[in-house]
């Protein structure tokens, strides 16, 4: 369960550039709901992943996940409930280090790093298997540096970094954005697999109309700070690109002009 | 000139070498493993010797002479890591900060005097320059090549196991490695203290080399330092792989540096230009990799 209590985030306050990023966000999140989130560029989106991931302290509001009140935590302490993918594929993995070493990274989060192995010997062939499943071949190459893997293939690696210890949330930046169109409907698809599997609660930010009712079981949509739309159910099931363009002008009561572009 | 002068001069070079190794594997581990250009190290490599020589001086044991010099450079090394995490210092300035303060701390070590001696007659020291072309254990050269071979094994081990993996990925992605749980100031301030730790041991072997300590012993240590992990990245960056390999090559590059220096001396260079020559070196070598970056994209626009 995800409870978010009335966030409020401003950039830069008693600034020129103040920005009012999240004005009061409310959302309950149950379990082994997948949520799609669209929205215009600064709509807040990406801001509200980041308040629940604990990048910067909100100004106001509760994160409350599994019914452990969080707002207060640093990033670190968070990150044991939360898996996360970033748009930026250089950002979800460390470059130097070998493949099977960023996964063994990523299977202790959550727990206290001690002065035992970074990688056991039991762990070599659990990678193994789980890389397979990618069918990128990744599994042959375990302490290969990620730095020579492509934006598709650290993006999948990052997914199962994330999924590994399955997490009670699990947080996806428009990451598919950076990626060519026929890697980012793989990796789509490899995430729809992973959350179906394991029935993850998950939030999914994406620039795409089509994925985003075609994913998911709810649908969030965002404009200037605020939730503006939010449909589940039977009604995201015959949801279209155009009722949903329609609904945001409605709800927006803006024209969808300069946003079109960004949303197609 | 005389070849004979050089080739005589060449064992106390390799020694000396060998314990500029010892602290430019301590740089290695900030600079490159880290990602922090820590300047604390000209402060910590005088304090390691203080510390050690004045405990000699009073008569205590070696091996816990050592062991102190080691526990004052983790000492400062957690000063410069508080700086820079909990106060938000940038770690550069806060290398500098701890660097200029550690200039008074040595001076109260040393009872406020800039230099003292250690009485070879009386004292037992690990090693020293009078042994350089001594065949047998007490050796320096052989004795340093033992120390760096303990130590290169104690940091593989470590840097294998969860911790030391924690600090690389802090070192490799700072934001991966807090999304996967990692405490990123932890993270740093242990490393900070494992680096001046093993500068600061540095600083004490040699203050017993040199026979003293003295409190501007450290200055410019960075720059060595510095230039001893350029050295081993230029010639061993494309055959060594294996992180063991790598901090060798560092000790092996502070050789080269020392052996280098030793040539240039020969050659009739004043030693009163010395730092200055190996401040342009290490900033060329610095620019390569930014100069074949440029060059490499501007032939992808052409």
């Amino acid at each position: 369960m995800l409870d978010l209590i009335e966030l409020r985030k401003t950039f830069n306050p008693n600034t020129i550039n103040q920005k009012i990023a999240l004005d009061g966000v409310s959302l309950h999140l149950d379990d082994g709901d997948f949520v799609t989130m669209i929205g215009g560029n600064g709509a807040g989106k990406s801001t509200l992943l980041n308040a629940i991931a604990g990048v910067w302290p909100v100004d106001s509001g509760k994160v409350i996940i599994d019914g452990n009140d969080v707002t207060g935590l640093s990033e670190h302490k968070r990150a044991p409930w939360l898996g996360r993918v970033f748009q930026d594929p250089m950002m979800g993995t460390a470059a130097s280090m070998q493949i099977i070493e960023n996964l063994a990274l990523a299977k202790r989060r959550g727990q206290k790093r001690g002065l035992k192995p970074g990688v056991t010997k039991a762990e070599k062939d659990e990678y193994r298997d789980l890389l397979a499943t990618l069918g990128l071949g990744l599994e042959d190459r375990l302490t290969q540096k990620v730095g020579l893997l492509s934006g598709g293939q650290r993006q999948a690696l990052t997914l199962l970094m994330a999924t590994l210890n399955k997490p009670k949330l699990l947080l996806l930046d428009e990451h598919t954005a950076a990626l060519d169109p026929r890697t980012a409907q793989k990796v789509l698809t490899l995430s729809d697999q992973i959350i179906k599997e394991h029935n993850l609660m998950t939030m999914m930010v994406t620039h795409n109309m089509k994925d985003a009712i075609r994913y998911g079981n709810r649908l969030i949509m965002m404009n200037e700070g605020k939730i503006i739309l939010d449909i589940k159910g039977e009604e995201k099931k015959n949801l279209t690109v155009q009722a949903l363009m329609d609904q945001f002008v409605k709800a927006s009561g803006e024209e969808l002009a300069s946003d079109r572009a960004l949303l197609s | 000139m005389n070849i004979g002068s050089l080739i005589s001069a060449l064992p106390g070079a390799i020694a000396q070498g060998l314990i500029w190794g010892v602290m430019a594997i301590g740089v290695y581990l900030t600079y490159k493993v880290l990602d922090i250009a820590d300047l604390t190290v000209d402060g910590t490599m005088a304090t390691g010797g203080a510390v050690c020589v004045m405990m000699l001086l009073n008569g205590a044991n070696l091996w816990l002479a050592l062991l102190c010099a080691v526990l004052a450079g983790m000492i400062a090394g957690l000063v410069t890591g508080l700086f820079h995490t909990a106060m938000g210092i940038p770690a550069i300035l806060a290398g500098i900060l701890t660097q200029l303060s550690l200039y008074s701390v040595n001076l109260a070590i040393m009872g406020f005097k800039a230099n003292q001696g250690i009485n070879f007659r009386t004292t037992r020291i690990l090693v020293s320059s009078r042994n350089v072309k001594v065949i047998g254990f007490e050796n320096p050269i052989f004795i340093m090549i033992i120390v760096t071979a303990v130590l290169i094994g104690i940091l593989y081990w470590f840097f294998g196991r969860e911790i030391g993996s924690a600090l690389r990925a802090t070192g490799s992605n700072e934001h991966m490695a807090r999304a996967q749980g990692i405490n990123v100031n932890m993270a740093k301030i242990i490393g900070l203290m494992i680096s001046n730790g093993i500068v600061a041991l540095a600083s004490a072997l040699y203050a017993q080399y040199q026979g003293a300590v003295d409190v501007n012993m450290g200055r410019g240590g960075i720059v060595i330092g510095l230039a001893a992990v350029i050295i081993s990245t230029v010639i061993f960056g494309k055959i060594f792989h294996n992180f063991a390999l790598k901090l060798m090559g560092v000790s092996l590059g502070a050789v080269i540096y020392y052996i280098v220096i030793q040539i240039v001396l020969w050659l009739g260079l004043n030693t009163n230009m010395l730092k200055l020559l190996s401040a342009l070196v290490v900033a060329v070598f610095l620019a390569i990799p930014y100069w074949k970056g440029r060059l490499t994209k501007g032939a992808k626009h052409a």
